[in-house]
């Protein structure tokens, strides 16, 4: 039986005095300074990009409009925005599309990038993560590109580097840069020509994200980030790879039928099962896709209209068929196109952004 | 022949009912008199420590400390764990057994407490339930208790199979020790490293849930009423020992709504069960993970509000027995990783009576009396320490003396402890300790005292 603060005093009015606060529990932290540190918006530079809570629908504008700017640039002018200014690419993962789409953008704005990846490199030989990003300081990284298998290291490196990172992908965490992305991609589609957002740029917009949710970091950076803009996100999977709690974030749904949710979608976004992460859990697969795998005649009767996404990699006949990956609803390679630009994007501020005041 | 008069202070001693202004001689480690103020005539050598405007009360005790040693002196050894307890007030405090090796025999439990150690205070040891606390193989209990050992316990882990924790209730009982159960589930925590909830999902972390915890204890309170129910003698392999005594169950680091809610309900009806409760469980939610903040890991985790809330409500209502630190140092190097990876704990020597004058007395007008009952006479009953907890005469001299009002700023830096771990660096606390008297000897001495 949980106790609610009004009634804990119970005991205390047996002593007749009343506690000073309800929230006693909720004590201040430090004198001087922020109460508890938020992951939200606690950052040390102000060019890193940890997770999208952080960002507003203006800093989220600036970002796209940066994007749009880079984009249409001459190269060769491009290439001297950050010229022989240095950007480490730290992966403690295996990746394709965001190591590449990192590494494409930071050299098209001239920067020189290095590579360290964690089969060749010290990591191997069990270096931390805080040494390892001290020693790309040391070796003159201005900002780190981080992807890493635990939620929450980003926040680890930037604290112990003072350096400007990038959240290329954190654990079951967040991908800021690939909800920016699919920003971009949903706005081509929807708002054409709009690099301007505010709290309402996307009302009335439902985005139907479909698969392992619980597992995504993709997942959640689009239900944290897309709300702020008006949308609604509606998340559609099967109970252990979506709890019922995913929808106390607000202007998060669960509609678990998913011709249902389907039928509400401008939007359709679909995950692959991340097998990796199951750590133990059983899942049908055939059953699986018998539910939730997206088809052509699921497409046709209930989202007609809708576009599709896919974060990548996609398992062909597994959440997805192949003839719906390559169709006309599919915008699967702009999302990836679309990746560079973004990037190019955060890649400049993260050099480019005057330092925030060192905090005590 | 050493001799101490305190002088001009006021008493608090809760088991004996003072609450007072006192004097107090303390003689070769014990308690000698206590008298109204100005009647104790001192002998020429005695030494005079004058406590005007300060409380002075029995020593506090805290049953749930990790002293790392034997094996990870890196992180604290017994003279630095036990000076950071005498910082804080504390004059004895009882040693999980979770060492390096594990401390499963009389050898380890003797050598915890030798002198060659440099204890500032009294150390009780704990003795493992099991060997090297894996739920398995009982460890033998009368040598444990003969070589000083005060419970049994596999903390850190919980004592998951049925018949094993029933047979360590039994045997514990049979030598006059209480078993201590951490109580975690450990099938539902896999790779969890936080509350379960919301916050967790939102923050890609895996959940511990509190079923986890409250479902155990439920547990150990159904095998608890089966083994009280047995009678001594009756033919049947009773739990009660030689002179009749029921088994004790305690629980600790209590987290959760639903486990405080099983111990209470288990006392109306009868049994031994006590609980502690940590700082950091009444205070702290688990909002303060925060940005990933590493000394806001432990187990078991910072929960909700409303179990925050509990912990304050059976605290307030006398269903938990005693506040406990859980003391758990770890080197900043292995704090200094991903949330994940970090290992589980935190200090708490320095900052418990702190806490609980600022938080339980001020904010939730607790009287003082009932704070220091918390930390010192409750948790010396519960471990049947004898002479302790209280200064009655022959009582051990073991003494706190602090300025209840004063407040000051905690800086994990100056800490006594090797490692500073904590997640209440720079917080205001309330209530100075200017001395910690440990068996007659000042243990500890503020800067700022005279
Ligand atoms: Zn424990």
């Amino acid at each position: 039986m949980p106790v609610k603060s009004a009634t804990a005093p119970r005991a205390a009015q047996e002593l007749s005095v009343k506690p000073a606060s309800k929230n006693a529990r909720v004590v201040p932290a430090k004198p001087g300074s922020p109460p508890n540190a938020v992951p939200d918006s606690t950052t040390w530079s102000r060019g890193s990009v940890l997770s999208v809570t952080s960002l507003t629908p203006k800093t989220v504008s600036e970002i796209l409009s940066l994007a749009g700017e880079l984009e249409q640039q001459d190269p060769l002018e491009r290439a001297r925005r950050l010229a022989k200014r240095k950007i480490a690419l730290l992966f403690y993962e295996s990746s394709t599309r965001t190591r590449t789409s990192f590494e494409l953008a930071a050299k098209g704005l001239g920067a020189d990038t290095t590579l360290v990846s964690s089969l060749s490199s010290s990591i191997e030989k069990g270096e931390t993560l805080k040494d390892t990003g001290l020693t790309l300081r040391a070796l003159g990284a201005e900002a780190i590109i981080l992807r890493h298998p635990s939620s929450g290291a980003p926040w680890l490196l930037e604290r112990e580097t003072r350096l400007p990172v990038l959240n290329a992908g954190d654990g079951m965490h967040e991908h800021p840069s690939q909800a920016l992305l699919d920003l971009r991609t949903m706005l081509n589609h929807l708002r054409p020509g709009t690099t301007t957002v505010a709290a309402d740029t996307l009302a009335g917009v439902n985005v139907v994200i479909t698969g392992d949710i619980l597992h995504s970091r993709v997942a959640r950076s689009n239900m944290l980030l897309l709300p702020k803009l008006g949308a609604r996100v509606i998340l559609c999977g099967p109970p252990p790879l979506l709890p019922d709690l995913a929808a106390d974030i607000p202007g998060v749904e669960i509609e678990r039928d998913f011709p249902r949710a389907l039928a509400q979608a401008q939007i359709v976004m679909m995950l692959r099962i991340q097998a990796e992460r199951l750590a133990g859990l059983q899942l049908d697969l055939e059953q699986y896709k018998a539910k939730y795998q997206l088809t052509e005649a699921l497409l046709a009767a209930h989202a007609p209209q809708a576009i599709l996404l896919h974060p990548g990699p996609i398992i062909r006949g597994l959440e997805l068929t192949g003839e719906v990956a390559d169709g006309p609803q599919s915008r699967i390679l702009e999302q990836v196109h679309n990746g560079v630009a973004i990037r190019m994007a955060l890649v400049y501020r993260a050099l480019t952004l005057p330092e925030r005041e060192v905090r005590a | 022949m050493s001799s101490l008069l305190i002088r001009n202070g006021h008493l608090i001693d809760p088991a004996a009912g003072i609450d007072a202004p006192k004097d107090i001689l303390l003689k070769d480690g014990r308690v000698s008199e206590i008298a109204a103020p100005g009647k104790l005539k001192p002998a020429p050598d005695t030494e005079i420590l004058d406590a005007k405007g300060l409380t002075v009360a029995p020593g506090l005790i805290d049953i749930h400390v990790h002293l790392r040693e034997p094996g990870q002196g890196y992180k604290e050894t017994i003279a630095t764990g036990t000076a950071a307890a005498a910082a804080g007030g504390f004059t004895a405090v009882a040693a999980m057994p979770n060492t390096v090796p594990t401390n499963d025999s009389p050898e380890i439990t003797r050598w915890m407490q030798a002198a060659e150690r440099g204890a500032s205070v009294r150390v009780f040891p704990i003795g493992a339930a099991t060997r090297a606390l894996k739920g398995e193989i009982l460890n033998d209990y009368a040598a444990l208790k003969a070589a000083g050992a005060v419970a049994v316990t596999d903390d850190g882990h919980p004592i998951l199979k049925d018949s094993i924790m029933r047979e360590v209730l039994i045997n514990a009982t049979r030598c006059g020790l209480s078993v201590i159960q951490h109580a975690e589930d450990t099938r539902m925590t896999q790779g969890a490293s936080m509350n379960a909830g919301a916050l967790a999902f939102r923050l890609g972390l895996r959940g511990m849930p509190p079923e986890a915890e409250y479902s155990l204890v439920e547990r150990d309170i159904r095998l608890l009423a089966e083994l009280s129910k047995d009678k001594g003698g009756s033919g049947k392999a009773g739990a009660r020992d030689k002179n009749g005594a029921v088994p004790h169950l305690h629980v600790a680091h209590t987290s959760t709504a639903q486990a405080v809610a099983a111990v209470r309900q288990a006392r109306r009806n009868g049994l031994r069960v006590t609980c502690e409760v940590a700082p950091h469980h009444f205070l702290l939610t688990e909002e303060h993970v925060g940005a990933y903040n590493t000394n806001a890991k432990m187990n078991p985790p910072l929960r909700s509000a409303a179990d925050c809330d509990a912990m304050i409500e059976g605290i307030l209502d006398g269903v938990v027995d005693a506040i406990a630190t859980d003391h758990a140092p770890h080197a900043s190097h292995e704090k200094e990783v991903e949330f994940e990876r970090a290992p589980n704990g935190i200090t708490g020597l320095e900052s418990a009576l702190g806490l609980s004058l600022r938080w339980l007395h001020r904010e939730w007008k607790l009287p003082l009396s009932r704070v220091i009952s918390l930390l010192s006479a409750q948790p010396a009953a519960l471990l049947n320490l004898k002479g302790r907890g209280t200064l009655t005469a022959g009582s051990y001299a073991d003494v706190v003396i602090f300025d209840p009002k004063a407040e000051w700023i905690f800086n994990a830096r100056d800490s006594k402890s090797k490692s500073n771990n904590t997640p209440f660096d720079g917080w205001t606390m309330q209530g100075k300790v200017h001395y910690t008297i440990s068996e007659g000897r000042v243990v500890y001495r503020a800067a700022s005292a005279k």
